[in-house]
């Protein structure tokens, strides 16, 4: 009752969605849900099902059980990638996964969201003023403002990370998934990348998966610990960190499994 | 720029479509004069420069190496090739209606199959859709499976060993190993005489700019810029609200279609086609005009094709025994060397040179005016999985 009523202004909410390799649970009957323009970090050990989350939202991963509801009523289960991504859900995957052979602007352009992205409407597709402006915004925001015609390959690891969040941005998605930013990043580009986060969960809800807890108190939001396929608890980060479940899921984990068994 | 740009294209066109023919018309004694041999010869090699322009199209752009395009150079040399056996007629050895290979194999009627070969606008539309329906058919199967990178060239290589032992077939009706041949004329024009192959030639090389405008028109359309992604991350283009299949799909069939009209134009010029010209290893030579002539830019193609012919021909009349060796070290030289091709190395160093005197120049190939200028990106290396190369011993003098 209390998931239902929480879902009429939920983002995205998932409902016992359950997915399985070869027999084992990757997400174990997992209930999930973020509201609008909510900056939430989802934690937990390795294996916990935090990386299985985002396929299961992109589609990337079909579930055997569950419903994936975006926004007021789309059910996102059996839809295609490139399907899910036009409806509104951006994705930013752990390693840099950009366009290095087109420039950084050109990057931005082929991700801006377009009425029809099949391949006659793209043959002929053109900019308006408005989309031109969006990419030079998005540029300023992403901090790489005047460095448009560059090659994005030529970039800095941290740059390339920006201009992935750039493009997931012009995208225009309303929900935007972000696999481990940091990972890689200097301190400085660090907490650049925290305030640029914070900065783009203004308009749209964005969910982070992270591991550096410096990195998840910088953006002092709702953390969600996974553990095992499902949530193992809900709350701040303080709260988060004295929990005694999550210490013995971080700590003891094999220790306690044993204990479970015997 | 833009208007010079398109002066140069003009000229340049003009010199392809009407340099030779005219060259070929001075009087025989004459020292510029062009002669029948030559010219027909270099019609060949525009022919394949039409093919490679194609395959350029899906290797060069999307990433995609396709090791099969024999096949749609078959298909459209073989539609062609059945029209022009059926205009024989009564000219034929046997002097029968049907082709002289069917009287010799019993064949008493003329098969379902080739009946509407005997209409011009039928063999002009086959031409084009048997190959880009086969390879749309057979890209949609591939491209939607997510079969992609070496498998996919594997199963193209496999596709061209099919085609292969099929066409080779005496009971597929289509002349068995020794093809098609013997043709006599051309749309009612007699295919002996030197005025019809000048009007081959020349309907090749108008077909060879209408071939490098529509891709130079795609490469530059926003659809161009997703091959290219695709090239580069194509997990990144799904995410982005593309299908990257589609887009395979859809520049495999254009490659396909263009690989038909060059297979249709070389038939009439050279007079025979056989399943040796459509199989693996002519599907493997073609990628190496592409890789040599300089993939991802839109002149390699086309200097690759005629560039290496043309060497082979002069070889092979003085040294015959050198031409494989030669061909073998060109390809393991573009590999191991210069993975941009003659004309992406040339371009990259007049690029370095250009940003070293800081001076704008005119960019000749292709209009592929990089998008930078500071930092000189290669393109990207071949698609198939390689060991890794030493830079170039050029590249940081």
């Amino acid at each position: 009752m209390t998931i239902n009523a929480a879902a009429e202004g939920s983002i995205i909410y998932l409902e016992d969605v359950t997915v399985e390799y070869d027999g084992f649970k990757a997400l174990n009957a997992l209930n999930f849900f973020m509201d609008y323009r909510e900056l939430r970090v989802v934690i937990g050990p390795n294996g916990a099902g935090k990386t299985t989350l985002l396929d299961v939202i992109t589609g990337k991963v079909q579930p055997s059980a569950g419903r994936v509801i975006f926004g007021k009523s789309t059910d996102l289960t059996g839809r295609r990638e490139n399907e899910i991504a036009g409806l509104g859900v951006g994705r930013k995957f752990q390693t840099p996964s950009i366009f290095a052979n087109l420039s950084v602007r050109e990057n931005l352009e082929l991700s801006l969201a377009r009425p029809s992205k099949g391949v006659l409407a793209t043959l002929r597709a053109r900019l308006d003023g408005v989309q031109r402006a969006r990419v030079e915004e998005t540029l300023e925001t992403i901090g790489l403002g005047g460095r448009g015609a560059e090659r994005a390959g030529g970039l800095s690891h941290g740059e390339k990370q920006w201009l992935e969040i750039g493009m997931v941005i012009v995208q225009q998605a309303e929900l935007l998934l972000v696999d481990e930013p940091v990972a890689g990043m200097t301190d400085e580009e660090t907490a650049r990348t925290a305030e640029l986060l914070v900065t783009i969960a203004r308009d749209r809800a964005v969910l982070v998966i992270e591991h550096d807890m410096e990195f998840v108190r910088s953006l002092a939001r709702k953390v969600t610990v996974l553990h095992e396929g499902r949530v193992l608890c809900e709350g701040s980060v303080d709260q988060v960190q004295q929990d005694e479940r999550v210490r013995e899921v971080y700590l003891g984990r094999s220790g306690s499994k044993q204990a479970a068994h015997a | 720029m833009r208007t010079r740009e398109r002066w140069v294209y003009l000229a340049v066109g003009l010199v392809l479509v009407a340099g030779l023919p005219l060259l070929n018309s001075l009087p025989k004694g004459s020292p510029l004069h062009v002669s029948d041999f030559t010219l027909n010869l270099f019609g060949k090699f525009v022919t394949y420069a039409i093919l490679a322009l194609g395959i350029d199209l899906i290797w060069g752009y999307a990433g995609v190496l396709s090791l099969g395009h024999g096949v749609f150079f078959g298909l459209g040399a073989y539609a062609m090739g059945m029209h022009l056996m059926l205009e024989i007629g009564t000219q034929s050895v046997y002097r029968n209606l049907l082709p002289d290979f069917m009287v010799w194999n019993r064949v008493t009627e003329l098969p379902l199959f080739w009946k509407p070969f005997y209409s011009v606008p039928f063999t002009l539309l086959a031409v084009v859709a048997v190959p880009g329906l086969v390879a749309l058919v057979f890209g949609f199967l591939t491209f939607r499976s997510r079969i992609r990178g070496v498998y996919f060239s594997i199963i193209t290589q496999a596709l061209a060993l099919c085609a292969w032992l099929t066409f080779n077939r005496n009971a597929m009706n289509l002349g068995g190993t020794n093809g098609l041949s013997g043709f006599k004329s051309i749309f009612g024009f007699s295919l002996s005489d030197p005025a019809t192959q000048r009007g081959l030639y020349v309907a090749s090389a108008l077909c060879l700019c209408a071939a490098f405008l529509i891709c130079r028109w795609i490469v530059r359309s926003p659809a161009g810029k997703v091959l290219v992604a695709i090239r580069d991350s194509e997990t990144r283009v799904l995410f982005c609200g593309y299908s990257p299949a589609a887009f395979k799909v859809f520049v495999f069939t254009v490659s396909a279609m263009l690989a038909g009209v060059a297979g249709a134009l070389y038939v009439g010029q050279v007079g025979i086609i056989t399943p040796a010209r459509i199989g693996v290893l002519p599907s493997i030579e073609m990628i190496i005009w592409v890789a040599v002539g300089g993939r991802g830019t839109l002149l390699g193609p086309v200097v690759g094709a005629v560039g290496v012919n043309w060497l082979q021909s002069l070889l092979t009349t003085h040294y015959p025994d050198l031409w494989l060796l030669v061909l073998g070290g060109m390809f393991v030289a573009v590999v191991l060397f210069f993975p941009d091709g003659v004309v992406g190395t040339i371009q990259r160093l007049a690029g370095r040179l250009r940003s070293a005197r800081g001076e704008l120049k005119f960019n000749l190939a292709g209009g592929e005016r990089p998008p930078h200028s500071s930092t000189e990106g290669s393109y990207a290396p071949l698609a198939l999985p390689r060991p890794p190369t030493p830079p170039p011993a050029t590249k940081e003098s």
